[in-house]
């Protein structure tokens, strides 16, 4: 069951207030994006714990029910 | 006696130097994310050890586990999680892959 890219939007939002989020339908299919995600949320965390920080707020569903999220993470002064 | 997924895992992550746990083997990928990160092994010329998750369904969840990782693939340089395929990809690109192999004289 793919994830609508306003669901992904939200729940990243939810957990991140401050984030930029921009979010691609790769493939058109619903189940393949790209999102790059600006926060505050990011500064001095490493590459791995960012990425985490969205997976939490996406709540077990990488993985799962949304196959393939490209991830860029940034940091925001 | 159930099996302990955690302590193989720790052993197979400790026995080489690079670890890359991936859909496939290493000349056959199942996945494009896969394929990307042992491409960027390869082009780095490090040998590193392939673990196929797809031979072992508690292997695959458990590496999900071990490293709080939702993804397959998943690179460990010298015990270490280095991330999945964007992370990777993004290190390569930047030099910081092929620094951070060396700096561990690999």
């Amino acid at each position: 069951m793919p994830m609508r890219q306003e669901d992904i939007h939200a729940m990243i939002l939810a957990a991140l207030p401050d984030a930029e989020i921009d979010i691609k339908d790769l493939a058109g299919d619903g189940d393949h994006y790209a999102a790059t995600i600006k926060s505050a949320a990011f500064n001095g965390k490493s590459r791995v714990q960012q990425h985490q920080i969205v997976y939490t707020a996406l709540g077990g569903r990488m993985g799962g029910e949304l196959h393939a999220l490209a991830l860029t993470t940034l940091t925001k002064e | 006696m159930t099996r302990n997924v955690h302590a193989e895992l720790e052993a197979t992550i400790n026995a080489s130097p690079i670890v890359l746990f991936m859909k496939g083997d290493a000349e056959m990928p199942q996945c494009g994310f896969s394929a990307v990160v042992v491409q960027i092994l390869k082009l780095l010329d490090k040998p590193f050890t392939a673990v196929n998750v797809l031979l072992d369904p508690e292997i695959r969840q458990g590496i999900k586990d071990y490293s709080n990782w939702p993804t397959i693939p998943q690179l460990y340089v010298t015990g270490e999680f280095v991330g999945g395929c964007d992370i990777v990809r993004e290190m390569y690109q930047t030099g910081e892959l092929r620094q951070i192999m060396e700096s561990k004289g690999l």
